[in-house]
């Protein structure tokens, strides 16, 4: 069952699509960043939810299928810029998977446009505000994510 | 885990309303006693409060609870504060987690209530299914190596090496350059006080060269950095300067040497021989060659009566453990693009270091400022590759980097220079042009009256319509429209001073990679937090001091190379500290050593071991918890899942998608 299915909270007006996006962010940064975009009070959709990682490369690859078969619209993965991750280039590593992933989607049918990398660094609170937006309008054109098993 | 199996206390903090004026934290709480394994659900006013915290200590008593979970800030304020929490009521701290609903949630959906509340619903019950299959953890102790590594030996550099050598540590102070002193060696005097920086210099070089504890080498820089707080191994790469001890200074090398290159020190003004000595005033006079330039000629080395010179120096590598760091890097001075303010296009035009090299040698002859003429009339420009926003600057080339930020010392000291070369030249016409007057500090303001009691004149020009210099057979004109009469000026000028802004340093990156610290937005260091960390970066035992941080003067590069020297000093008194248990763990029952994981780790922390077992060799991946960084690169790419990182295994981040996807 969705939790996404429920006209009560409000969350879903009659014939309005609100995706629900996963966002990794990593520790050090783009968890940062995402904080510095609250303390800011900077506004963004509520759309996204945030599970924090000590690294980006800590996303198995399993768990984006695993993220995407269960209902997921879109996937967020939010890491250091090349060069500043903390433990060196699991950023890189990040990057290398998101494009297997990617090949691996558009082979079964799902949309590229619902995983999407980025690189927020701790200072980036306006830009990962600005990556929510633009996420959550594009997904909100792609629909809801029809691959899910049952 | 006790046998009874998750029991969960949920506390849903209102703090104050900046969570409440948002979220329905009532309807919230109600709705997360509902959840499984749930025990206690409850919101207060302020969970980082005492009486709170009490709560939660009273609450893991009463019901026997062994999870706890706070739905509030964000973890990087107050999980070290809960934990304590927790591990003063008798539970392991790691079986705590958190739920970001103040940044994350109520900061960011003010105008959507109703949404913010759906989503503070989702992330605790994300935050619960964590909770469930949270093992309890052990930190681990190392010892502390009790000394400390600065990068740079400018005014920040050098404070910071003294108060830590005062305080009983060792301490490796390195500089790339072959003197120490930095960027303030090369001013003339100082404001407010008006003293030479060479003398105010001098008793901080003499102590770093001279003190037992300090270990200074020059013309040394970082080659690399591994390790972690209270264990950086670093390797030092220090280059040779080709002419030993034996060196008196008497200078007949420097005469015969023919080749000429610009002195970086006079900021190009002036030429240096590739055999020289940096810093002219050094206490310790030796020459030192400038290989790149040099052509091997063997003239110098024929004229040393002492045989002091040596090419065949080899740079050396050294290997030196430290406990913390200090990055003092300093600042560079903005390059104007060319043309830019008719620089290098322009006779008698220079940048404000510059006539600070010639106010300070002319200082030391008696000589003149300039060779061959009095100036009449000076005009001083300030905001010079600084404040510069796009849509109203308009770069000179492609490409060019926006410098939005203010550099802060130039106003006060533009004035200092505009007073000095009145005194100087009473004759002279001085014109101060500048986008606004930031005279901050103490004293500083004093500078601004007395400038223009002494007929300077002050001309202010809007960010829009920046002076132009332009020349023709009566000399250079400076053109500018006065913002505060709305006339256009056209002003001659025999010399026009440009006060250039601070910059980043070209090899910031270099040093950014080696160390793996941010930088902010305007290319300096980034501090963890402006207000509550201004020092720390975001890795521990890495602290910031001096214009590596941003534009600032002497006065607080200084105080900040102390406070970075009391940060420093801090695991290096407790001697010991503690980390987080946050490394990889291999189920052994599950792995088959297939050794996939070996390649992706670049601290090297994983091997694969061998062992017979009923006539068959087995293998299975080892994990070396010392080199382990926790970073999860193996844990993503083994096939069968059975590596992960404690404390972020992947059944708990499956858990929490899980939590947020379904109900």
């Amino acid at each position: 069952m969705k939790n996404r299915d429920y006209i009560e909270g409000g969350l879903m007006q009659e014939g309005e699509f609100e995706p629900l996006i996963i966002a990794f962010c990593c520790n050090w940064c783009a968890y940062a960043g995402a904080d510095l975009a609250g303390t800011s009070r900077i506004s963004y959709p509520t759309n996204v939810r945030i599970i924090r990682l000590m690294c980006s490369g800590m996303v198995h690859p399993a768990l984006v299928m695993d993220a995407l078969m269960k209902g997921g619209d879109g996937i967020l993965i939010a890491g250091c810029h090349p060069g500043d991750c903390h433990y060196t280039d699991g950023n890189l590593k990040t990057e290398r998977r998101v494009e297997a992933l990617t090949v691996m989607m558009e082979d079964m049918g799902i949309e590229r446009e619902r995983l999407r990398l980025e690189w927020v660094s701790s200072g980036e609170g306006e830009k990962f505000a600005r990556v929510v937006h633009e996420m959550t309008e594009q997904i909100k054109k792609l629909g809801p994510n029809l691959f899910k098993l049952g | 885990m006790s046998e009874e199996g998750p029991k969960i206390g949920v506390y849903v903090c209102h703090c104050g309303t900046n969570i409440a004026g948002v979220v329905d934290v009532e309807d919230v709480t109600r709705y997360v006693a509902t959840l499984p394994n749930v025990v206690v659900a409850k919101n207060y006013l302020y969970m980082c409060s005492a009486p709170a915290q009490a709560m939660i200590k009273e609450d893991v008593e009463k019901h026997r609870l062994n999870r706890v979970v706070v739905a509030s800030c964000s973890p990087r304020m107050h999980e070290l504060t809960f934990r304590k929490v927790c591990e003063e009521s008798g539970l392991n701290p790691y079986l705590f987690e958190m739920a970001n609903i103040r940044e994350q949630v109520a900061w960011v959906h003010v105008s959507e209530p109703k949404k913010a509340t759906r989503k503070a619903k989702d992330l605790i019950r994300m935050s619960v299914a964590r909770a469930r299959l949270l093992e309890p953890l052990q930190k681990r102790e190392v010892n502390v190596t009790r000394r400390a590594l600065i990068v740079g030996a400018g005014i920040s550099g050098m404070r910071a090496a003294l108060d830590l050598a005062q305080r009983g540590f060792d301490v490796y102070l390195i500089e790339k350059a072959p003197y120490v002193g930095g960027r303030m060696a090369q001013l003339d005097r100082l404001y407010p006080t008006g003293e030479y920086a060479l003398d105010v210099l001098k008793p901080l070089m003499k102590a770093v060269a001279s003190h037992s504890k300090i270990h200074l080498l020059t013309n040394s820089e970082i080659s690399t950095v591994d390790g972690y707080i209270g264990n950086f191994r670093t390797k030092i790469a220090i280059k040779p300067r080709y002419v030993t001890e034996k060196c008196d200074a008497c200078g007949k090398c420097e005469i015969i040497c023919p080749i000429e290159v610009p002195n970086e020190f006079d900021y190009g003004l002036s030429k240096r021989k590739a055999i020289y000595i940096p810093l002219p005033d050094a206490m310790s006079k030796t020459y030192l060659i400038d290989l790149e330039n040099c052509t091997r000629c063997g003239k110098c080395i024929e004229i040393c009566e002492n045989r002091a010179i040596d090419v065949e120096q080899q740079p050396q590598e050294i290997e030196v453990d430290v406990g913390t760091i200090i990055v003092a890097i300093g600042h560079d001075l903005y390059d104007l693009p060319e043309g830019e303010y008719g620089y290098r296009k322009y006779k008698n035009v220079i940048t404000m270091p510059q006539l600070e090299r010639l106010l300070d040698k002319s200082d030391k002859t008696n000589g003149e400022l300039l060779s061959g003429f009095t100036p009449k009339s000076v005009t001083f420009i300030s905001c010079v590759g600084v404040r510069q926003e796009p849509g109203i600057y308009k770069p000179i080339k492609e490409g060019q980097h926006f410098n939005r930020y203010c550099s802060r010392v130039c106003c006060t000291a533009t004035l200092k220079n505009a007073l000095e070369i009145k005194r100087r030249y009473p004759d002279a016409r001085v014109c101060y042009l500048y986008r606004d007057i930031r005279t901050f500090g103490r004293g500083h303001e004093d500078y601004y009256r007395k400038a223009g009691e002494s007929g300077v004149l002050f001309i202010r020009y809007e960010a829009e319509e920046p002076p132009v210099l332009s020349n023709n057979p009566k000399g250079m004109h400076v053109t500018v429209r006065d913002a505060l009469s709305g006339e256009t000026l056209a002003i001659p000028a025999d010399l026009v001073v440009l006060s250039v802004g601070m910059v980043p340093r070209i090899d910031a990156s270099d040093i950014q990679t080696k160390l793996k610290i941010a930088k902010s937005v305007d290319g300096f260091f980034q501090e963890a937090h402006a207000k509550l960390r201004p020092l720390d970066t975001p890795s521990d035992g890495i602290y910031l001091a001096g214009t590596a941080q941003g534009p600032k003067d002497i006065t607080d590069s200084a105080a900040m190379g102390s406070a970075a020297a009391a940060k420093a000093a801090i695991p290096l008194a407790k001697g010991k500290v503690e980390l987080e248990p946050i490394v990889a763990y291999v189920d052994l029952a599950r792995c088959d050593g297939c050794a996939m994981c070996v390649e992706p780790c670049t601290f090297k922390a994983i091997s694969i071991a061998e062992y017979e077992d009923k006539g068959a060799i087995k293998k299975r991946a080892i994990v070396n918890d010392a080199l382990c960084k926790g970073c999860g690169a193996c844990a993503a790419t083994c096939p069968p899942k059975c590596i992960y990182v404690k404390h972020f295994t992947l059944d708990q981040i499956s858990a929490m998608i899980n939590a947020a996807l379904m109900d």
